[in-house]
């Protein structure tokens, strides 16, 4: 296992009086594929958006790379290698799903306003070769044939594999994937199950908010357990099967959920 | 013949000013997501700066700088365009429908000063002593109608394909992430902010365009000419058109402009008579109706947008 990359350190949240991520310290390894657990409202999303700046951390701090980078902006994280997913997919509707990729690489030179005026040349170079990743990645996640298709008008599923996609025009170090099998269907859970496993062994690390066990005691390692906004378990799948404080805190809370 | 030719010019003169306003709005609302409900200050913005810049010196009140036309037109963009930087600056960051009502109400501030401060705008008499260009060498007849004419309607073109590139070009496909999803759009490293506020300054400038053009066309221009009526106009132009889709903007500036004057003929001739003071307000009703139908009945417009596809890249199958 590599070098810590990510690191919470006593990271917290509150909501008015409400604590929902309570002094959080978790580290995750470069090259791993760690997994996150936790019963409904344990606080594993708003661990995610304190991580990557879109909720102010309370207190504590965020570590990536060893340097300190909380309370930083989502825009400025994702141009250094830390890019996020979200539970509820969030593709731009009225945009084609080649689009939605297309939009995703920093620094491009048509993005000024003058850019596509001024910089002709090198604007359409890099559009062109943006393009091409795009497709490449499209046809990677297997969503190229939908390329010319409103993402608005695609399936739950392929959202979530559009998500990914356009994250990985940025070839980020971290993806933070929140629950990215919940509500695909079978089919397709399998092919981004794949390409999760397929892009980890290229050397992405991934923190990945799952309620599907089978899939979480399979692939992640370590994980991490989550309840009330505290770290109530961290270790393998073995030692995650035969720990008492996690069935209770997450089967127990996931029997009346 | 000649009387219904020298119409035709009028209507067409004044529809593609206003067909120039309407892709400024396109460029906010239709690409954006920003929604400007204080066009007719950065159209007066224009138009008084124009006049102002390029009038013929005034005893009364401010300006009468002579200065060059082609510079006081500029200069008129230029003030459309410094207020909206400052409004935008102001009330970017607000939720969308604040951004609404502090654009409305900074209009009707605008409004309001230019009545009021004598000095700067004539007041309520509004600006006048305006020398048109080339008036010399072309006349007030029809020639320099028709001429004035081909100018706005290259300044029409050169507008529409400048937006034209603009919305293809990367810059376009970030304004409407901005518009789908903001959230999604910054976890993907862009900024939001700077983003809308170019394209609210770009949007205004344009507009500004217009507004010059148009105190160009009358050489005059007053209070009356920035009223609320004319942001609900060129709203009504934009949704009836097609928000996001250019073509979609200059046909409903058109339409519009037509359905407005023939209301306003019709009014007139077969209204009963002390109905007809009312004409102005009857016609404000029915723009608001015409934007309330067709929000329900074709919330996208007469042209719709269309999705930008992948063009020479065809997807592989
Ligand atoms: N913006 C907010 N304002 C107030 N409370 C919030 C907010 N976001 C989350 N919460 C609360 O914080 C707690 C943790 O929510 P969070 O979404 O992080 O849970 P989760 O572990 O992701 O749950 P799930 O598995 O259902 O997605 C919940 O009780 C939730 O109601
Ligand atoms: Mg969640």
């Amino acid at each position: 296992m590599g070098e810590p990359i990510l690191a919470t350190r006593e990271l917290t949240r509150d909501f008015n009086a409400f604590r929902a991520v309570d002094h959080v310290s978790i580290t995750v390894n470069a090259g791993s594929m760690t997994g996150l657990i936790g019963p409904n409202g344990a606080g594993k999303t708003t661990l995610f958006n304190a991580i990557v700046g879109s909720l102010k951390p309370t207190s504590g701090s965020v570590f990536l790379d060893g340097s300190d980078i909380t309370g930083l902006a989502p825009e400025q994280l994702f141009s250094k290698g830390l890019a996020r997913t979200f539970q509820i997919p969030r593709p731009f509707a009225r945009m084609s799903v080649l689009e939605n990729v297309m939009l995703a690489p920093l620094a491009q030179a048509g993005e000024r306003l003058l850019g596509p005026f001024l910089s002709r040349g090198a604007a359409r170079r890099q559009e062109r070769e943006i393009r091409e990743r795009a497709m490449e990645v499209l046809d990677f996640m297997t969503l190229a044939r939908l390329a010319d298709h409103p993402a608005g008008k695609i399936s739950g599923g392929q959202m979530k594999l559009l998500e990914l996609a356009r994250v990985l025009m940025g070839d980020p170090k971290v993806i933070l994937l929140d629950e990215p099998a919940a509500g695909v269907n079978p089919t397709l859970a399998g092919t981004l199950i794949e390409k999760i496993e397929e892009l980890n062994r290229r050397g992405k690390t991934f923190l990945i908010i799952e309620h599907d066990m089978d899939f979480i005691m399979r692939h992640c390692n370590p994980i991490i357990a989550l309840s009330e906004g505290k770290v109530v378990f961290e270790g393998t799948a073995e030692q995650a099967q035969s720990n008492p404080v996690l069935l209770d805190a997450y089967l127990g809370a996931r029997a009346d959920g | 013949m000649t009387g219904i030719i020298s119409y035709l010019v009028f209507f067409t003169t004044m529809a593609s000013i206003l067909a120039i306003a309407t892709l400024g709005l396109n460029l906010q609302w239709g690409n954006t997501g920003l929604f400007n409900g204080g066009v007719a200050a950065f159209f007066g913005a224009g138009a008084y700066g124009t006049l102002l810049l390029g009038g013929t010196s005034q005893e009364d009140h401010l300006g009468g700088f002579e200065l060059p036309y082609v510079v006081a037109l500029a200069g008129g963009m230029a003030a459309a365009g410094i207020l909206a930087w400052v409004v935008g600056v102001l009330t970017l960051r607000m939720r969308r429908d604040y951004l609404a009502i502090s654009t409305f109400g900074m209009a009707i501030v605008f409004e309001n000063v230019m009545r009021n401060a004598e000095w700067l705008s004539g007041g309520a008499k509004g600006l006048r002593g305006f020398e048109r260009p080339l008036r010399d060498a072309l006349g007030d007849g029809f020639a320099y109608n028709a001429a004035f004419l081909a100018v706005v309607l290259v300044l029409l073109f050169a507008t529409y394909r400048f937006l034209q590139v603009l919305v293809r070009s990367p810059f376009g496909r970030l304004l409407r992430a901005i518009r789908e999803d903001e959230t999604a759009a910054r976890s993907l490293g862009k900024s939001p902010a700077r983003v809308r506020l170019t394209a609210f300054v770009t949007g205004s400038v344009i507009m500004g365009l217009a507004g010059g053009l148009y105190a160009t066309f009358y050489a005059f221009v007053s209070p009356q000419d920035v009223l609320p009526t004319l942001t609900f106009q060129i709203w009504a132009m934009l949704i009836v058109g097609g928000a996001g889709n250019n073509r979609g903007a200059v046909f409903g500036a058109f339409l519009i402009w037509a359905a407005w004057t023939a209301s306003g003929w019709l009014l007139s001739r077969f209204a009963p008579v002390d109905a007809q003071i009312y004409t102005g307000s009857i016609q404000y009703v029915l723009i608001g109706l015409v934007i309330v139908g067709m929000l329900l009945w074709r919330p996208q417009g007469l042209l719709p947008e269309r999705l930008v596809i992948s063009q020479s890249g065809q997807a592989p199958s």
